[in-house]
This record gives C-alpha cells, sequence and structure tokens, in this order.
C-alpha cells in the first residue's frame, strides 16, 4: 500500500457496514423464534452474512499479499 | 467518545475486561461448540431410545398406565417428573430415583414408549462425556459458586464487547471496512482481531448476556418458590405426600382451563421444594414457535374436586426462558446449529488475536504502531491497542 495517506473516515462511514450487520444478525436471532420453515431460513441465512463477510474479507486480504 | 484521554480510559477497559474473562470465554465458547450439537452427538451415542414404528395408528395408552409400567420395571422407585419431548412424540419420559429427593448422579429417566408401555432404555444423567463437558460449561463443576462466577465473567465479556466497538473506529478511520494488512503479522492480527470481533459483535453480545442470564436459573427459580408459592400452598405445607391421584384427569382439567397449551411436564406430589406434598404441577407451553419458550406451572390438587391453581409467571422467568433459546441456539433446526457453531468459531479467532495482540504489546512495546503509515491520527498512544 504506498498510496498517500487516506482521508479520514467519518464516525458514521465507519460504523455503516457494522451497523448493518448488526441489524441483521439481530433479525436473523429473531425470526427463528417467530416460527417455522420461511423463518427458519431467513434466520440461516441472516446469521451466516457475518461469518461469510468475515471469511471473504479475510481472504480478499490474503489474496491481495500473495503478488509480492 | 473521541477524546485521546476518553478513548484511553476505554481501551483500558477493553484490555482489562476482555484479559480477566478470556480464559473463561475461551473454555465457554470451546465446550460449547459439541454442546450446540448435544442433540446430535447423543444421537450418535446411543443415549436416545426411540419408539420403534407400528403398524397402523397406535392410540396413545393412558398416561397413568404407562407411569405404572415404570414403576413395575422399578419397584420401590419413587416418580419424580413424567416428561413429554417434542421430537419424540410417541415416546414418555419418567424420571425416577431412588430416593424422595433426587441424589446427583443417582436419579434417571426411564423412555417409555407411550403406546404400548414398554421401557425402551435408561437414561443416566452426569455419566457420559457430553455431561461433563456440559457441567464444565455451566459450572466448571463448581455448582452454583462457579454458576455465579461464569454469570459474572459473562457480564465482564459483555463491558469488554461494548469497549471494543468503542475503539473499532479510531482503527477505522484511514482504513476501509473489512480492510486485512499484511504487512506484519501484528498488523494482519490486529486488522482481523477488529473484523472479526466487529461482525459477530450483535451474536455475540446475545449469546453472553442470555448466557449471563442463565447463570441466574437456580437463584430465580429458588426466588419464585421462596416468594410466590409458598402464599399458595401455606394451606398444605407439611402435610403427608398424598397419593398421586389420575395424571390423564389432571391434564384433562388443566386442558380445559388452557386449551391452546401443549403438555410438556408433570411434578409428581413430593415434599420437596420443587412440588407439593399435594399438587400434580402440570406445566403446559404454548403452541406457537413463541409461546412454546414459555412453561407455565398449573397446580392440580390430588383431590381433584378442588378449581386448579394457576400462578402467575413473573417477568424474570419469562425472561429466563426466553433466553435460554437465544444462548443455546437450538430453536432454528440443524442449519441454525451449524451457523451457530461457526460464528463460536468466528469467536475464538477474535480471542486468540486478541490475546496475541496483547502478548505482543508487552513484549514489542508500542514501536510497531509508530512505522505503520495509516497509523490512525487519533491514536498516537500506544496503549490504545485492542487487546
Amino acid at each position: 500500500m504506498s498510496k498517500p495517506r487516506r482521508a479520514s473516515h467519518t464516525t458514521a462511514q465507519i460504523f455503516a457496514a457494522p451497523l448493518a450487520i448488526g441489524v441483521i444478525t439481530a433479525l436473523g436471532l429473531t425470526t427463528a423464534l417467530l416460527g417455522d420453515g420461511l423463518w427458519d431460513w431467513i434466520s440461516w441465512i441472516a446469521l451466516a452474512l457475518p461469518v461469510a463477510v468475515a471469511v471473504v474479507y479475510w481472504q480478499i486480504g490474503v489474496k491481495r499479499a500473495e503478488p509480492r | 467518545m473521541t477524546g485521546t484521554r476518553a478513548l484511553r480510559i476505554w481501551s483500558k477497559v477493553h484490555t482489562w475486561t476482555s484479559l480477566i474473562s478470556m480464559l473463561f470465554m475461551l473454555m465457554l465458547c470451546l465446550t460449547g461448540l459439541p454442546l450446540i450439537f448435544h442433540e446430535e452427538i447423543e444421537e450418535l451415542t446411543q443415549q436416545q431410545f426411540a419408539a420403534p414404528n407400528l403398524p397402523g395408528n397406535v392410540p396413545a395408552a393412558p398416561v397413568d398406565d404407562v407411569v405404572r409400567a415404570a414403576q413395575q420395571a422399578r419397584p420401590g422407585d419413587h416418580v419424580l417428573f413424567v416428561t413429554w419431548r417434542d421430537e419424540q412424540p410417541d415416546t414418555v419420559v419418567v424420571s425416577m430415583s431412588p430416593t424422595p429427593k433426587p441424589m446427583r448422579g443417582k436419579f434417571y429417566r426411564l423412555v417409555m414408549d407411550g403406546r404400548t408401555k414398554a421401557v425402551l432404555g435408561e437414561e443416566r444423567p452426569q455419566q457420559g462425556v457430553m455431561d461433563i463437558i456440559l457441567l464444565l460449561h455451566k459450572n466448571m463443576l463448581l455448582e452454583l459458586p462457579g454458576e455465579l462466577f461464569l454469570g459474572a465473567m459473562g457480564l465482564l465479556l459483555v463491558v469488554s464487547i461494548v469497549s471494543g466497538v468503542v475503539v473499532y473506529a479510531p482503527f477505522m478511520r484511514r482504513l476501509d471496512f473489512g480492510t486485512v494488512r499484511q504487512r506484519s503479522r501484528r498488523l494482519k492480527w490486529l486488522d482481523l482481531h477488529n473484523l472479526f470481533g466487529i461482525v459477530t459483535t450483535v451474536w455475540l453480545f446475545v449469546v453472553g448476556i442470555t448466557g449471563a442470564i442463565n447463570t441466574l436459573a437456580m437463584p430465580m427459580y429458588d426466588y419464585w418458590r421462596g416468594q410466590v408459592l409458598p402464599p399458595l400452598l401455606a394451606p398444605y405445607r407439611g402435610a403427608p405426600v398424598a397419593q398421586p391421584s389420575s395424571l390423564d384427569q389432571a391434564v384433562a382439567r388443566v386442558r380445559a382451563a388452557m386449551p391452546e397449551g401443549r403438555l410438556s411436564s408433570i411434578t409428581m406430589p413430593t415434599a420437596e421444594n420443587f412440588g407439593s406434598p399435594r399438587h400434580l404441577v402440570v406445566w403446559m407451553k404454548g403452541n406457537s414457535a413463541l409461546t412454546a419458550l414459555i412453561a407455565t406451572p398449573t397446580l392440580v390438587d390430588v383431590d381433584q374436586t378442588v378449581p386448579v391453581l394457576v400462578p402467575q409467571m413473573p417477568w424474570y422467568l419469562t425472561l429466563l426462558q426466553m433466553s435460554r433459546p437465544l444462548h443455546f441456539g437450538d430453536y432454528g433446526g440443524l442449519p441454525l446449529k451449524i451457523v451457530w457453531g461457526l460464528l463460536d468459531l468466528v469467536c475464538i479467532v477474535v480471542l486468540i488475536t486478541g490475546l496475541y495482540l496483547w502478548v505482543a504489546k508487552q513484549r514489542f512495546g508500542g514501536h510497531a504502531r509508530s512505522r505503520t503509515a495509516t497509523q490512525p491520527a487519533e491514536v498516537q498512544s500506544t496503549d490504545a491497542r485492542p487487546a
């Protein structure tokens, strides 16, 4: 990363993605309580999202490092 | 919350609450992992006894007959509870004990075929590896003090999550969400810690706080038994334990009072404080996905002419019952359990990277930070690194 210094993010920018993930997580935790079938599916997908985000960004980081 | 001084305090809070609760949290995450799948594991390791498939539609036998058959199988032993399981609709589970007061490791559950009254098998509590893992997870084999201690650790975890979110901001001032720098091991682990931590925040918060609530289960039930039940049971206190009357009749009476409910379990008359000497306690749960989580007791006098007593369930027991599924992750089938397990693994990474960052900071001081071009302007102090 030999780019010049980046502009500073605002607090809102920093927390936009975490907040969205948090809201979706909370949704996923709730829906499976409410019913079965479709409700469960929403829950599985919503709660898998944080795991997917973690793994994808981690792997992007690893990929970037490889060309060196 | 962005002042350097405030930030340094938050950072210290994050470091120390994390460090203190760290080993216990790691233990809880590791023991929790197999516990998420305890049903599946028990199925594999024989502990479950399933009713055979019978040709045709064999109706359920009267519960009284099933209990009698259980007593014949273990003559002289006391019947404590009769339980129905959602996942095994054809069975009736009869908990029995050689002593009127159940002793640890001494009581057992007879799994009965609810139609043929045949004994399908005997479940012994606290024998297998899974039971020991459960006890470790629940109280580190230290009973109530261990349980309350883990509850306190759960509260520290909550503080560490909140402070972790606060100190997340300064690190990300000049980084895009999800950046994992590979320049040094320190930076890589710092970024992984931040990324994995921030995406699991809400889940871990909910699992942590519901876990802490669960540690209060015993005191909550004791309080309820001590405060709510005595006025109801005052006339019967010290009375000799009555012969249990017909369970089927009691169930029918409760059904008439609560037609919506599903039968969950019955506590037999007892001198012990989990029941009443003169009543059958019939536990019913609701029919919807949400109300099925909440069991309501109804007291049925063994003299079946007296109206049933329905004690009001206090808010703290409702809260406790609601917090159970949210801690166990057992309310959305196997896929939910798998996702729960994955989230648990992500949290283990957060714990280990956090410890690594703290150890590395002790070893190398703060110098590594000043070499980074992307150092957040607000955090000149090396103290503000989450550990």
